[in-house]
């Protein structure tokens, strides 16, 4: 039941146009409903980006007339001004006797999310060459349970696993460590699908003919399966790194003040309506920048991360 | 400080004032202990790999296939598995303050109470609110998305600049559901209740002459206006993927077709969505698991307020921050209820998968 793919992503596809013959009437069909069909997808694509387009234009509105006038009548009068940025990152998000800029907080975003990308793509590259390559005694069993737990909500887990790394057990909850035991925690089973599906499919010849050269396991995974794997490990990097830079749920329950990452603060502040609101549309958008510029330059990769994440089913 | 005044004229020649000596040694410190651990976690894993490999004899297949799989079985075992049957059994007790019968000091016990938290999630006004916003939820954040993506993915196909309108409708992926939040809680639906509209859609309205409307106070449509903020986010991955499986459909069917007179209509009802079905199955039940998850739209933009509560919020709120946790642990029970059907549905596809291999 997999879905068919085409053999190199969707973005190949500019350069198979010229293998598609057209026939005259397929030819005429196509002229008569793509204009419309095109000027409905300019439309959608204008209406999905104007949003983000907006949240720029309003962080650069000065706090006295944030929520005074709209950003296109400020931009209008020439009054945006760059410096909220500097002053939500630099002085301080929201009173500056009390609160803390954001700089810590991007600090924090950083620390969260490397290792909680590492952790769980070297442990679930493991566990993916030995379920895919290794047979052992329940290892079907294994794989269907990793794939069920996929989509089983982790807020199942949070309250027993807060205990498991809280003072009374680890003593880790509230700090780095805890919060990336956490996200490697959850982010296991969908890594080793993820990887499982991609070293499966490597040819059964390379693999046999390490084994008779006498490659051990632990020869056999750095030698050829780590090498033969990256694209897969960069795709689930992309995948991963987006979901801890984003998370917020994880990063508040085995979180602490020293730790939260950028979106904590963030939502705290959008939720209060006051005099310091102003400072959170430029908050916000420099969450998205990091974000925003690894969707960017990567997006094949991910493109091909979620294409085969979501040939199960 | 004058800490009450707008800071606007303070920005300039304010010392930093929270970057201290302190800031800096702290935030130093964090960044070092994450790179320690990265070098300490890879060297042992290394150094494991490669001791396993000094086994010797029939034993070291052995020894080595534990090595490679023994942490994940671990991670899950103690951080998905027990925590998951511990939350079930919690949500079939509750937490109360009882005198020692001898020496009277209260202590905290665990009562086994059967389905109380569960009567009380179905009963109670506000727990059944979270209840059926969540349904909602799933019900409309997929139809719409997967709607909404396969129109564009079909829109673009084979379009001029097809790349580049990707692109655009993909991006709000990258963008957390916090960032979503503030981007349409702060400049779509912001709401002024006098002076001019300083929100984009309010500022429409003003325009065309109808009044000003509140998106996020007036019950039942603000949760339809959250909604939409999830719609936002998921319509780029139904199209990605959607779009992948259009392509795979052999072009000489639609030429087929066109010869005998069916319009592009027709032509994507009767041989485009069936073609695709398997697809649209999976990109339905992938944003449906999404869509009963999130609880950051909801926490940023209404914290529950005036009946947009879900049952992820919910939970959270009763868990970490009242400290009910038992009635938190049901409500994650009813979450996992909801994922039963596909999670069924799932593993016997990738059976039948299996068996066609």
């Amino acid at each position: 039941m997999s879905i068919t793919m085409p053999p190199a992503g969707p973005e190949a596809t500019p350069d198979a146009e010229p293998t598609r013959k057209k026939t005259r009437v397929g030819q005429a069909k196509e002229n008569l409903t793509s204009p419309w069909a095109t000027a409905a997808a300019i439309v959608m694509a204008m209406l999905w980006t104007i949003p983000t387009v907006a949240l720029f234009m309003t962080a650069l509105i000065p706090g006295d007339r944030y929520r005074v006038d709209a950003w296109w009548t400020v931009a209008a009068d020439g009054d945006l001004t760059f410096s909220n940025f500097g002053y939500v990152l630099f002085n301080s998000f929201g009173d500056n006797s009390t609160a803390p800029p954001l700089l810590g907080n991007v600090i924090n975003s950083i620390v969260v999310t490397v290792p909680s990308v590492v952790f769980p793509l070297v442990f679930g590259l493991m566990a993916a060459y030995a379920i895919a390559w290794i047979p052992f005694r329940g290892s079907n069993l294994l794989f269907v349970m990793i794939f069920a737990l996929q989509v089983v909500p982790l807020q199942l887990a949070l309250i027993p696993l807060l205990k498991i790394l809280g003072p009374n057990n680890l003593d880790v909850a509230g700090q780095f460590p805890g919060v990336w035991i956490a996200h490697t925690i959850f982010a296991m089973p969908l890594a080793v699908f993820l990887l499982h599906n991609f070293v499966s499919q490597i040819p059964s010849d390379i693999l046999e003919a390490a084994r008779v050269d006498g490659a051990s396991h632990t020869q056999t995974f750095f030698r050829i399966i780590i090498p033969l794997s990256l694209p897969a490990v960069a795709s689930l990097a992309i995948f991963q790194f987006l979901w801890v830079w984003n998370d917020l749920l994880v990063s508040a329950v085995f979180g602490g003040k020293g730790t939260y990452p950028l979106t904590y603060p963030i939502s705290n502040l959008a939720g209060q309506y006051g005099q310091w609101a102003y400072l959170v549309p430029p908050a916000a958008f420099i969450s998205m920048i990091i974000p925003l510029i690894v969707f960017f330059s990567l997006q094949r990769y991910f493109v091909r991360g979620l294409l085969a994440g979501s040939t199960k089913g | 400080m004058m800490s009450t005044e707008v800071p606007l004229s303070l920005t300039r020649g304010l010392p930093m004032a929270g970057l201290d000596g302190e800031f800096w040694s702290t935030q130093g410190s964090n960044v070092l202990l994450a790179a320690v651990a990265i070098v300490v976690f890879l060297v042992v894993v290394v150094l494991v790999m490669y001791g396993a490999d000094l086994v010797r004899g029939v034993v070291r297949d052995k020894v080595q296939l534990v090595v490679l799989i023994s942490p994940v079985l671990f991670l899950l075992a103690v951080g998905l598995i027990y925590p998951a049957l511990s939350t079930i059994w919690l949500s079939f007790n509750d937490v109360v303050d009882t005198p020692d019968a001898v020496t009277g000091i209260y202590t905290t016990v665990t009562q086994f109470v059967g389905l109380d938290n569960y009567q009380f999630a179905l009963t109670d006004p506000t727990m059944l609110r979270s209840i059926i916003n969540t349904m909602v939820w799933m019900v409309l954040v997929p139809a719409l998305s997967t709607g909404i993506g396969l129109a564009y993915a079909v829109f673009i196909d084979r379009a001029k600049g097809e790349k580049l309108l990707k692109s655009l409708v993909f991006m709000p992926m990258a963008i957390s559901f916090v960032g979503a939040s503030v981007i349409w809680g702060s400049i779509m639906y912001d709401f002024n209740q006098v002076g001019s509209q300083t929100g984009m859609l309010n500022a429409l309205l003003v325009q065309f002459g109808s009044d000003p409307v509140n998106f996020l106070t007036g019950a039942p449509w603000n949760t339809f206006f959250l909604v939409i903020i999830l719609v936002w986010i998921q319509t780029g991955f139904a199209m990605v993927i959607l779009s992948a499986a259009i392509k795979g459909v052999p072009i000489d069917m639609n030429e087929a077709a066109s010869l005998d007179g069916a319009n592009a209509w027709q032509r994507f009802w009767s041989i485009t969505v069936p073609s695709i079905r398997p697809t649209i199955v999976v990109v339905l039940t992938t944003i449906t698991i999404a869509s009963l998850k999130v609880y950051d739209i909801v926490r940023t933009l209404t914290q529950g307020r005036d009946s947009t509560d879900i049952v992820a919020n919910k939970m959270y709120v009763l868990s970490f921050v009242e400290g009910r946790e038992p009635l938190g642990a049901s409500l994650a029970v009813i979450l996992f209820v909801f994922v039963i059907p596909i999670v069924i549905y799932n593993v016997r596809s990738l059976n039948k998968v299996k068996e066609t291999r």
